[in-house]
């Protein structure tokens, strides 16, 4: 084999290991969809999107109590970590060197290692026990608490890459300090900060253990945010455990739901944030 | 060598960054409506001592300065000045083009007027063409206002930050290698500029073109090590300088 051939062979053995690499990382993601919409899709019907579930044995209902409730959760939980997020990114990518900064950013890199079952056991605390009761917002809390760290970290690194020649160019044109950082610096970067928190937000809408015992669940519709409410990674949990065949079928297509859910939040994010210029993208 | 009224005028600044002085006591005036030269080998201070003109110095780490600069008589540095009515007045193209990516042509030009709020819009649209006009790119231009302002050519981006600048009708404009980044034909379009503009502005720039310092401007200034070292009008800079630093660096034998 001459030395062409060699590399020729090199270069395409390398090749076929990433593509085996890109498929071992696609192909779980494809499994889960498709078992969820051989398992799923056939529970799905109009009434299971405005039915709440009917008691065990009867079949019919729906899961519409669980949509809202993922909703009014984790729309709730984004009011709150999202501007905080965002806020403390800002302030960590403008004073990069303060100790303030340099402690924040430690300690969210510490928050978002510990496992969602802590913050839950910890919005427990704070909110549930001394209330006396569950409720949605004791869940929202705990979202928030998990979505901080992400929105944060995102936030603070999409403003870094954002060229320091842009500041100094405003701030030579007579831009105030927080008029550079609010109309340049962070909308330069909002394509991919818009992108980072929805991927926050799809996180979060997923997690299960910080609303076991926060939201709590509810069997029926509820829009109170300080009374328990159900959410779909909970009906999900009590349906799979659950002894019954229908509960089983009623927790692949609320999965499905939850999934597609997520999607729509993504696709949609994309969409509404697309570049005007199609300059890049985060 | 004595001007009668500077438009700017420096008195013994020190320019440092934390404990390190890059700009030693320098007492610099330069007159109005004209070019200014600021020529030296890199590390000279010359960009620095440029930054203390519209007060962007004190925005980097450690940027501090004694001494003062006068603007038209005033000191910019002074206890009720404020910094955005400095740079307003002061305004700065950089070296490597600075169009905002998110904003189109026109809202790239207007991004200085919209500061001050209350413009109409047919007032905001004829300072945008004339401004646009003054840096010759309003007929690359005129047809895609609002197309996005980084699909321009590197030497279009250029003269866009330059109308972007003289928009808002400052006193004074700082070029800072402006055309270090340009290729030859960006480069003569903005001397050529240079030429038109001097009529409304004053005009300080940073080169290390040695013939772009003697094409372009009416006093030249070396810096050296911090300090400056001569100053005079360009062609007794450049045919009879001096100081033999001047001399050695201007006919190439360091630097």
């Amino acid at each position: 084999m001459n030395r062409r051939d060699r590399r020729r062979f090199k270069s395409n053995a390398m090749v076929a290991l990433m593509i085996v690499a890109v498929v071992i990382a696609v192909l779980p993601l494809l499994f889960i969809l498709g078992s969820l919409l051989v398992h799923g899709a056939s529970s799905m019907s109009l009434a299971f999107f405005t039915r709440v579930p009917v008691p065990a044995g009867e079949t019919g209902g729906g899961v519409v109590h669980a949509i809202v409730g993922t909703l009014v959760i984790v729309g709730i939980a984004s009011l709150i970590g999202v501007p905080v997020g965002i806020g403390a990114g800002i302030y960590c990518a403008e004073y990069p060197g303060s100790r303030m900064a340099v402690v924040t950013r430690f300690l969210s890199d510490v928050m978002n290692g510990t496992p969602s079952i802590v913050v839950g056991v910890f919005a427990w605390t704070l909110i549930v026990a001394p209330s006396h009761h569950y409720s949605a917002v004791a869940g929202s809390a705990a979202l928030a608490m998990l979505m901080i760290p992400m929105v944060m970290r995102t936030t603070e690194e999409l403003l870094k890459l954002v060229p320091n020649s842009l500041r100094e160019a405003a701030l030579a044109l007579g831009y105030a300090r927080w008029r550079t950082t609010l109309s340049i610096m962070l909308r330069t970067a909002l394509p991919g900060i818009v992108t980072g928190t929805l991927l926050a937000v799809a996180r979060i809408a997923g997690e299960t253990a910080p609303l076991l015992f926060t939201a709590l669940g509810n069997q029926y519709l509820s829009f109170k945010p300080n009374a328990p409410m159900a959410a779909l990674p909970l009906v999900v949990f009590s349906y799979a455990t659950g002894p019954y065949e229908e509960w089983h079928r009623f927790a692949w297509a609320a999965a499905l739901v939850l999934i597609i859910v997520v999607l729509v939040l993504s696709v949609a994010a994309r969409l509404a944030t697309r570049q005007r210029f199609g300059a890049a993208r985060g | 060598m004595v001007e009668a009224v500077a438009r700017v005028q420096t008195e013994k600044l020190t320019a440092l960054y934390g404990k390190f002085t890059a700009v030693k006591d320098v007492t610099l005036g330069f007159a109005a409506n004209q070019v200014h030269a600021l020529i030296g080998p890199s590390g000279c201070g010359k960009s620095t001592f440029l930054r203390t003109i519209n007060r962007m110095h004190e925005m980097s780490i450690g940027g501090w300065i004694t001494g003062s600069v006068l603007l038209d008589g005033a000191d910019i540095y002074g206890p009720d000045v404020s910094v955005i009515q400095v740079r307003r007045q002061v305004g700065m193209v950089f070296q490597k083009p600075t169009p905002f990516p998110t904003k189109s042509i026109y809202d790239n030009v207007a991004a200085g007027l919209v500061l001050e709020g209350g413009r109409a819009r047919a007032e905001l649209d004829e300072v945008v063409e004339r401004s646009l006009r003054r840096a010759a790119l309003w007929d690359e231009v005129k047809d895609r206002l609002r197309t996005s302002a980084i699909a321009l050519s590197g030497g279009q981006q250029q003269r866009l930050c330059l109308a972007r600048t003289i928009a808002p009708e400052p006193e004074v404009i700082l070029l800072d290698e402006p055309t270090a980044s340009l290729d030859p034909q960006g480069t003569q379009r903005i001397e050529e500029l240079m030429f038109e503009l001097k009529r409304d502005f004053t005009i300080v720039i940073v080169t290390h073109n040695m013939q772009q310092a003697a094409r372009v401007s009416d006093t030249t200034t070396f810096f050296y090590l911090g300090a400056m070292i001569e100053h005079g009008p360009t062609r007794q800079m450049f045919t009879t300088p001096t100081n033999e630093q001047t001399e050695a660096y201007i006919t190439g034998r360091f630097g």
